[in-house]
């Protein structure tokens, strides 16, 4: 029953109206998390007892840096899903969530800099946690550009998933990063196998603003693959149907 | 209100962080909007053409 429903959603035709149904609910989730995230950042939780304040750029550092990983793991499964099942929305899907994947990663290398400057010294230093996401912006900017300088729709596809496969290395060195080198960036403040290495409404705050920002990325990317299937099938009947449709 | 904004001498810090990813966001959004809208316009044009 749910395969046949993923099925009938695997068609573009069908996934257009339901991205578009779907998307304000998500953008409208991402908003209420965000404004409730902040809240318990900024008027419940208390002061850093050894940063101050400026802690509080956690709230966005954090989970802006896990989207970078999620959303690079999820075009690598799309990735996948396209060469092994040659599905055309999973193409799409992929070039739908490399925008939003860079923006994230932006946001993560920038709020980590003006975190680090009053908590280490500096903007920026070269170790392994700050280059490895530094590699993991430049792997969104060179999908982006390597799908936007091949003409053949096809190719531009296998070689994204190729990119997106192969890049996805990456990941596990981000992550691992602050284990398996001696870095200046702090460890896992959260981790499935230790308690969380700080106060529970923090935590709380910055599990609530990821939530917003998966919430967000789901509603971005569902707008983003609604465009490129216009771009894409613009030629095909379906969608003379529904302008058709639409004008009246 | 003004101390607050201030988070103890790190407001330049903290506030640098939210405002350039609120920015950050109102360009991806921009950006979206326009790739919609030039998409629909370009499907339309092909579908008046075959017509």
């Amino acid at each position: 029953m749910s395969g046949r429903l993923l099925y009938r959603f695997a068609s573009p035709a069908a996934f257009y109206p339901l991205a578009g149904a779907l998307a304000p609910w998500f953008f409208g989730l991402a908003a209420l998390l965000c404004l409730g995230g902040l809240y318990i950042g900024f008027a419940l939780a208390p002061t850093d007892y050894q940063q101050g304040e400026a802690y509080r750029i956690i709230y966005l550092h954090v989970p802006a840096a896990w989207m970078s990983m999620f959303i690079y793991v999820l075009m690598a499964g799309y990735g996948v899903l396209f060469l092994s099942l040659n599905a055309r929305l999973s193409a799409m899907m992929m070039a739908a969530l490399a925008p939003t994947g860079a923006m994230f990663t932006f946001v993560a290398l920038w709020s980590g800099a003006l975190w680090g400057r009053p908590t280490w010294g500096a903007y920026w230093v070269w170790d392994a946690r700050l280059t490895s996401e530094l590699i993991l912006l430049f792997l969104y900017l060179g999908f982006m550009a390597l799908q936007a300088a091949i003409e053949d729709r096809r190719r531009a596809d296998r070689a994204g998933a190729l990119l997106a496969i192969v890049g996805v290395v990456n990941v596990p060195i981000i992550y691992f990063s602050v284990q398996w080198w001696n870095t200046l960036h702090q460890g896992a403040s959260v981790s499935l196998s230790a308690s969380p290495k700080m106060a529970q409404i923090m935590l709380s705050g910055m599990l609530v603003m990821a939530l917003a920002a998966w919430m967000y990325a789901i509603g971005a990317s569902l707008l983003r693959v609604r465009a490129i299937i216009l771009e894409r099938e613009a030629d095909s009947d379906w969608i003379r149907n529904y302008l058709a449709e639409e004008r009246k | 209100m003004i101390d607050w904004l201030a988070m103890g001498g790190y407001g330049g810090y903290v506030w640098g962080s939210y405002g350039v990813a609120v920015l950050a966001i109102a360009i991806e959004l921009t950006t979206l909007r326009y790739r919609r809208r030039n998409a629909l316009a370009q499907a339309r044009l092909e579908a008046s053409d075959g017509t």
